[in-house]
């Protein structure tokens, strides 16, 4: 059974295990890496496997700051190509994915995230919610970032963001945390061969005599073309909006909705079961791609709903964009846990009821 | 060489390298860049290797090199180069690649990417411009700037007690398994030109044998750094740079 081409399969998988070998399954062709808590086991998976997929270049680099440039290069020559580490490895990629983003090359990267800031801890967390969306380095732009809840996304969201980028054209982010890389769950590995071969005429893969020289660069000298690259990057990034997901849970009558991505928003789910228990009428959005962010979606709620809990595992990130899509027209609440600590439904439960308490608006 | 044409009478005797654009470089009268450039794509012509050849760029004052070569070519950021070179080597392993790269660029911020790329054996070629400056950035203190010299940075000289030695990374990179051929050059002269074009010849050549890395130095000039004519830095380095980097093979493949 292992490893059959062509077939889908069902496993009980780590998290990190699983988008390894998701990622052979979507047609990767190089990964490059460095080790780093808790996301090693993707580097150390690929090369376990290694000898089954003798096509694929699996490199461990001598940084995250080598292995990124590493990805700049192999991308620009048309490779399907992948990254992963953890927050301070992906904090020291984040020139090169300035660069990538300008250049506009596609590639994966995935961020399992832990507990920060500095070295901070190797127990998960969703400190990097600002640095993923926002940039992250310097000037003006966005990684397409898709927010996993399971280990079947993480297997999932590995193709979804090879397509993405390649379509755009920039690079996608897988935005995970340390539980989910290190927890097992069941997964339904697709066939491989699933995802078309990347078309890249861009790509630096020798200059034939029948086109101009290909260049991969992000240096625009002339400050009128480093506007107009900027405005082509702006119109990608409009266009991006479309490929907005999020998934609602008991939203419809919801008086008090819940925001929650990645692991959070599965300890939400349950908080919206205690809620609905006790008779309060709580429902659940979850942004599945943190960018785009579902701002339509959470404005639309907002007049239906009377108010907002935003729970994250940081002090409190994603909450500024869920306010500027409420826009001031309900209460947006936070509560959250820093430091590598996780919430319990039962604490989340806790900030709902007193929410409740003081709208006075959900029948007891 | 052969004559190449005959134009109204007179023979034509030289011309640019095919695979020079036509666009004009952006260096100041008397730099090195623009010599090792010409030589470079020269040798890309006389292998017939245009299709075939993926250079790197640097950050310094060879970043617009893609704009003069024509080849495809990748822009790497500040000392990245060799570590995007060894991704396009990885995926293109058939192809010839080089990265081209001042010594700011090699030797102080991407020193990490220098060794560990030299020291995988990536089969490339890395072209390592030693103009011992800063050129890109106005002069400032290189890790190759020789005690004593001074710069916008180390304006009164560069003193070893707070500032350093001079680094010789081409020497440190030839310790390494992964080195098959490591060389010192020059284009002060007509003769040091004929032989670092030799040298970028068969370091081509070896890529196919999948031997190594291949590293090229070329101590150079920067009249505009070093605030001399373009005659007289050529003399200041000969004068002061070749006898502490002195020219010639450091390390060569066992035969
Ligand atoms: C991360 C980063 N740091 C600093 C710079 C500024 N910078 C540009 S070129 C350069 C030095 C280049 O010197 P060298 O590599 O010796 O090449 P040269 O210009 O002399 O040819 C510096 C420091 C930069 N572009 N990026």
């Amino acid at each position: 059974m292992e490893n059959e081409k062509g077939t889908s399969e069902t496993r009980l998988m780590k998290g990190n295990e699983a988008l390894a070998e998701a990622s052979f399954r979507a047609g990767m062709q190089a990964y490059f890496g460095y080790p780093i808590t808790p996301q090693s086991e993707v580097l150390e998976y690929l090369a376990a496997q290694a000898p089954n997929h003798p096509d694929v270049v699996i490199l461990q680099a001598e940084s995250e700051l080598a292995a990124i440039n590493m990805v700049h290069g192999a991308a620009g020559a048309g490779a399907r190509a992948m990254i992963s580490s953890s927050s301070p490895g992906i904090s020291l990629m984040q020139e090169c994915l300035s660069y990538m983003t300008s250049a506009q090359l596609p590639a994966l990267i995935v961020n399992v995230q832990r507990g920060g800031p500095g070295l901070g801890t190797i127990q998960p967390s969703q400190g990097d919610y600002f640095q993923a969306v926002k940039g992250g380095g310097h000037g003006d732009y966005h990684l397409i970032v898709l927010a996993p809840a399971s280990v079947q996304e993480m297997v999932d969201f590995v193709f979804d963001a090879f397509r993405l980028s390649e379509k755009y054209r920039n690079p996608a982010m897988i935005l995970a945390d340390g539980a989910l890389g290190q927890m097992m769950e069941k997964v339904i590995l697709p066939a491989a061969g699933s995802l078309p071969k990347m078309d890249a005429p861009w790509a630096t893969t020798g200059k034939r005599h029948i086109r101009e020289r290909n260049i991969i660069t992000s240096l625009f000298i002339q400050p009128e073309q480093m506007e107009k690259l900027n405005l082509i990057l702006q119109a990608k990034y409009s266009q991006m909006q479309k490929e907005v997901r999020w998934e609602e849970i008991r939203t419809e009558d919801a008086a008090i909705v819940l925001v929650a991505f990645g692991l959070t928003s599965r300890i939400c789910e349950k908080t919206v079961d205690l809620a609905r228990e006790k008779g309060l009428k709580v429902g659940l959005l979850r942004p599945i791609t943190l960018y785009p962010f579902p701002t339509n979606a959470i404005a639309k709620l907002a007049k239906s709903a009377q108010a907002f809990l935003t729970v994250e595992m940081n002090a409190g990130q994603m909450v500024e964009d869920v306010r500027l899509a409420v826009d001031g027209k309900r209460p947006v609440d936070f509560y959250g846990r820093m430091g590598g600590m996780i919430p319990s439904p039962e604490e989340v439960l806790v900030r709902v009821e007193s929410i409740a308490e003081k709208l006075h608006a959900v029948p007891a | 060489m052969e004559p190449v044409a005959n134009i109204g009478g007179m023979e034509l005797v030289y011309k640019k390298p095919h695979t020079l654009t036509e666009i004009p470089t952006h260096y100041c009268p008397g730099c090195a860049h623009g010599v090792v450039h010409k030589i470079l794509m020269e040798v890309v012509d006389e292998m017939g290797i245009q299709e075939e050849t993926i250079g790197v760029a640097p950050v310094g004052c060879s970043v617009f090199a893609y704009n003069y070569m024509n080849i495809d070519m990748q822009e790497a950021a500040h000392g990245r180069a060799s570590a995007v070179a060894t991704g396009i080597k990885r995926v293109l392993p058939n192809k010839y690649v080089f990265s081209y790269q001042g010594d700011g660029d090699l030797a102080a911020i991407g020193t990490g990417e220098t060794i560990h790329t030299v020291n995988r054996g990536e089969n490339i070629m890395i072209l390592f411009i030693n103009n011992g400056i800063y050129g890109m950035t106005g002069g400032q203190m290189a890790p190759t700037s020789l005690l004593g010299m001074k710069t916008t940075t180390s304006p009164f000289g560069r003193e070893a007690s707070t500032m350093g030695n001079p680094l010789k990374i081409t020497e440190l990179i030839a310790q390494l398994p992964g080195a098959y051929f490591v060389t010192r050059h020059a284009v002060y002269n007509t003769a040091a030109v004929r032989k670092l074009k030799k040298a970028i010849e068969v370091s081509f050549k070896y890529q196919k044998l999948n031997k190594g890395t291949c590293f090229i130095e070329v101590v150079s000039n920067c009249p505009n750094g070093w605030k001399m004519t373009p005659v007289e830095s050529n003399q200041w380095l000969e004068k002061n740079m070749l006898p502490f980097y002195p020219l010639g093979d450091i390390k060569v493949p066992k035969s």
